[in-house]
């Protein structure tokens, strides 16, 4: 294996270092590629071309698509982008996760960063957008989140396709004699114009040896074979034969089970605990206590998981008093008096709104407000771990492999180059499990079993209890009309920085960073033009997590924004799809006027409901993609039933139509379910929900027919599996408005109002 | 005690009042049922006991009376279930984490009911899915059933 192992890897090098250069994406590009990780991993008779592409003499084709699988299709679509100009057939390749490791950072999740809309393509902005891709690079962050997985592999993966086509193509003209340029390829073999062929297995030795060339030429679009189009997804038939391809199913021989038992007060320590009625349980092995910034608690160590949760319960921990207010009420409270405060930054903005408003008369005024929210991903959080002879091995649905591989090695004191990650599939994501806890604590706990793995899997309710949640915010929005049209607008709010509390509890020895986009997108990136508008950021930090929950701070102000919008243009007698569709004046928010516009039609708005039916409309620009959408509910009964959703967006360029509409529709679900009932509150410094009773979510009775459309006039290409949540709260209560002329400032609506949910 | 599941006899010694549901995942290793809340809420970890879906979270082991049925022993032989093969159909798994659950309640829902109208579905399908596949799981549903698709 020696030779080849080494012939693989000066082949591989050679592609790497062409890759770097001179391509069309060559300025995110820091001068010196990180290395392959694959030829120290490769199997005997299998070739490595770019960190992409393994090739085996029997014919076998491995493509690496190194981002999270939630169920959001990426592994399906980053395999096409290869697949495409490899020239092979989405039937002949299988896909792997790969490792962690540099080489596959994500450079679009920090191009979006800086203050700026993403419609603002001046130098600035653009100079912001590639220097967050550089640090990207130097953090190494193999990261899925903010919808950019295809954005980052959209160029990576289809050079890299072309790089390795272009090289086998290179052998096999070598191998004939015959010139390059006479040679084509399709479906995994290179074709000689007299009809012979020769599959890529045939040549993959040969043409591992060869340098690649300096630059490739990628198809144009008109020629795609499989972009474009819809592709079956390539893990359905283990996920409908329930292929044990999660993180709660790894099983390794002599395993141990465990379950967590965290502080129920954020960054409080243990007072007492019952270790001996622990111990006393049957199956439960040990107890050890853990602290570190990222996790504070017990794990119980037994041999099955049940066991382990029936010491948990045993144990009945005490813990400290909590250094925030104890209760949502306290909370409130705190948030209420961070808006009376001076502002702590603003954004964007236009005219001198402050002004404007101070020498109205007839000034609209409104408070809003949304929860913390949970993931509730499907799959409770879980990690497996083996720690021996110094090295660490992970196994864990990550979004972010690099992360835990660092952090993990930090709190072990153990070398980075010592952690090997294996990224399992995952039931869910919703950016929890960007979050590195459920990794770390496995980590911790394998330093406690004394070689042997071990499996650590939260119950339902220190799941739900221990999230890094959703921020609560709170808005004080004031408004001013003339002729008809919105005049003037304050906009500040209330909440948390989410990169604070995630490097206080990732990297505490890191500085806090500057002002954080997130509590205002949603509202000052959006595309409106005002005569005078003020967008302001009232920070509150708290020791309570707050994380990325699916479209971050575009959750919360989308709906915040666009219902104040709402009551803008009921004040000025405005129809609410006119009115955004005339303050949509720049040339560069016509996709905005074209995504209203098609949604408009689809929903046939404008027409004449019956009294207590109502739509509600509103529109979101999040990571990209426009999205408008229309929600219609039925309130003649008393409570409101959502008849249904209509939805127009608009990525730029749809690379798989039916997954895209897909995940839309799960974005329309799963603010739906948010909007409607679920809310993490607080009581004596503790989380008051528990599990699915109390924390639920839309079910098949109360979900409503939803109907997508797509569009491409954008840009620049935005993401898929966020950008439908944004828009749908608002469109909701602004519906709800709509049938009974009921305003609702506060999520969840069901605080206020019944809902029929079949 | 002794456990029939798809259709091989296990013996396990498992204490009386241990659920199931880990007996199956974590005693023999079959890990077709999913733990997704651990008080009957969700319907993950639902597997047919003599033909019924039962969530089995909260079925203690020494209350099982029946032959076990998990989403492993569904296909026969190499041969998909109707069920399995209108999921495919459909493309209904989005992450997948909660689909043997639903599948089996689908399976057993359909024996009862072949013909099922949209108020039926509503009614039997109440298995948890955070991903949101209900209209797919909805289609796929009437296409096992012969009706449309
Ligand atoms: S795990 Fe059994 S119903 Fe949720
Ligand atoms: S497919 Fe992900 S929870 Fe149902």
């Amino acid at each position: 294996m020696g030779k080849i192992a080494k012939y693989t890897r000066r082949g591989f090098m050679g592609l790497g270092i062409a890759a770097a250069g001179g391509l069309a994406v060559g300025y995110y590009y820091y001068k010196k590629p990180y290395p392959n990780p694959l030829p120290d991993r490769l199997e005997p008779g299998h070739f490595s071309f770019t960190p992409y592409v393994i090739i085996g003499t029997d014919g076998a084709i491995t493509i690496i698509t190194p981002r999270a699988e939630m169920g959001q299709g990426t592994h399906t679509t980053l395999a096409a982008f290869v697949a495409e100009e490899l020239d092979v057939d989405m039937n002949q390749i299988t896909t792997d996760h790969g490792p962690a490791a540099p080489v596959y950072y994500n450079t679009a999740a920090m191009a979006e960063g800086g203050p700026h809309p993403f419609f603002e393509d001046g130098f600035v902005a653009e100079a912001l957008r590639s220097a967050m891709g550089v640090l990207g690079k130097f953090l190494a962050l193999q990261i899925t989140g903010g919808s950019t997985a295809m954005i980052d592999g959209f160029d990576k993966m289809r050079e890299a396709g072309a790089m390795a086509r272009e090289v086998l193509k290179m052998a096999a003209a070598a191998r004939w004699g015959v010139s390059l340029e006479l040679l084509t390829t399709a479906s995994g073999e290179v074709l000689h114009p007299d009809g012979t062929r020769l599959g890529y297995g045939d040549i993959a030795a040969e043409a591992a040896l060869l340098e690649a060339p300096k630059s490739v030429v990628l198809k144009d679009p008109s020629e795609w074979r499989i972009l474009g189009k819809s592709q079956t997804r390539v893990e359905l038939l283990d996920k409908v034969t329930g292929a044990p391809i999660f993180g709660i199913d790894v099983e390794l021989p002599d395993m141990l089970h465990a379950t967590v038992a965290m502080a129920p007060r954020f960054g409080t320590k243990p007072l007492s605990a019952d270790k001996a009625a622990a111990l006393a349980t049957p199956g439960v092995l040990n107890v050890v206590e853990i602290s570190t910034a990222t996790v504070t608690g017990f794990a119980v160590i037994a041999s099955n998981t049940w066991a382990a949760f029936e010491g948990a319960r045993a144990l009945a921990p005490t813990w400290g008093a909590a250094s925030y207010p104890n209760d949502s009420a306290g909370l409130t409270a705190l948030f209420e008096r961070a808006l009376e405060d001076e502002a702590s930054f603003t954004f964007g903005g236009e005219g001198d709104a402050i002004e404007a408003l101070q020498g109205a008369t007839d000034v609209i005024e409104a408070r809003y407000s949304v929860p913390y929210l949970a993931h509730t991903t499907m799959e409770p959080m879980n990690a497996t771990a083996q720690l021996q002879n110094g090295k660490l091995q992970l196994w864990v649905g990550t979004q972010a492999p690099g992360l835990a591989k660092m952090v993990a090695a930090d709190l072990l004191g153990i070398d980075a180059d010592n952690v090997e990650v294996v990224t399992t599939r995952m039931g869910g994501g919703f950016g929890r499990r960007a979050e590195v806890d459920a990794a770390v604590y496995a980590a911790l706990v394998a330093a406690e079993t004394g070689g042997r793995p071990v499996k650590v899997t939260w119950s339902r309710e220190e799941d739900i209890r221990h999230d890094a949640f959703r921020p609560m915010s709170l808005a004080h929005l004031r408004g001013t009309i003339k002729d008809g049209m919105p005049e003037a607008l304050d906009m500040k709010v209330a909440a948390p920085s989410i990169l604070k509390s995630l490097l206080a509890r990732t990297f505490p020895s890191m500085n806090s960073p500057g002002n954080e986009r997130a509590i205002l997108d949603g509202a000052f990136d959006q595309p409106y033009s005002w005569p005078h508008a003020r967008f302001a950021a009232h920070q509150v930090d708290t020791d309570i997590p707050v994380g990325f929950w699916r479209s971050v701070g575009y959750s919360g102000n989308g709906f915040i924004f666009e219902s104040f919008l709402d009551e803008l243009a009921a004040s000025g007698g405005q129809d609410p799809l006119e009115m955004r569709l005339a303050m949509m004046k720049d040339p560069r928010h016509a996709p905005a006027r074209e995504v209203l516009k098609a949604v408009a039609e689809m929903a046939s708005w404008g027409q004449s409901l019956p009294e207590g039916v109502g739509q509600g409309i509103a529109h979101v620009l999040s990571f990209g993609t426009w999205v408008a959408e229309v929600v219609q509910v039925d309130m003649r009964s008393g409570a409101v039933k959502i008849d249904k959703v209509w939805a127009a967006a608009d990525p730029g360029l749809v690379l798989d139509p039916a997954n895209f509409s897909d995940q839309i529709s799960s974005g329309i679900i799963y603010g739906l379910s948010a909007a409607i009932g679920q809310q993490i509150t607080f009581s004596d410094g503790m989380v008051e929900q528990e599990n699915f009773y109390d924390y639920d979510a839309l079910r098949m009775a109360g979900c409503p027919e939803i109907e997508v459309a797509l569009l491409e006039n954008s840009p620049r290409m935005g993401g898929a599996g966020e950008p439908g949540t944004p828009p749908v709260a608002a469109a909701l209560g602004n519906a709800i408005f709509a049938a009974s002329g009921q305003r609702l400032r506060a999520l969840p609506f069901g605080n206020a109002v019944g809902f029929d949910l079949g | 005690m002794e456990l029939m599941v798809n259709g091989e006899a296990h013996s396990v010694e498992a204490p009386d009042d241990m659920p199931l549901l880990w007996v199956l995942r974590d005693m023999l290793d079959i890990k077709g049922p999913k733990f997704g809340c651990g008080v009957g809420a969700c319907g993950a970890c639902t597997v047919l006991i003599a033909g019924e879906p039962v969530r089995s979270c909260v079925m203690v082991v020494a209350d099982v009376e029946g032959a076990i049925t998990t989403i492993e022993g569904l296909p026969e032989g190499e041969r998909l279930h109707r069920v399995q093969q209108a999921w495919i159909k459909h493309e209904v798994p989005q992450c997948g984490y909660c689909q043997a659950g639903q599948i089996l309640t689908a399976v057993a829902f359909l024996e009862r009911n072949p013909e099922p109208t949209d108020a039926d579905i509503d009614a039997e399908m109440t298995n948890l899915c955070r991903c949101g596949t209900y209209p797919r799981l909805r289609a796929a549903i009437k296409t096992a059933a012969g009706m449309e698709g």
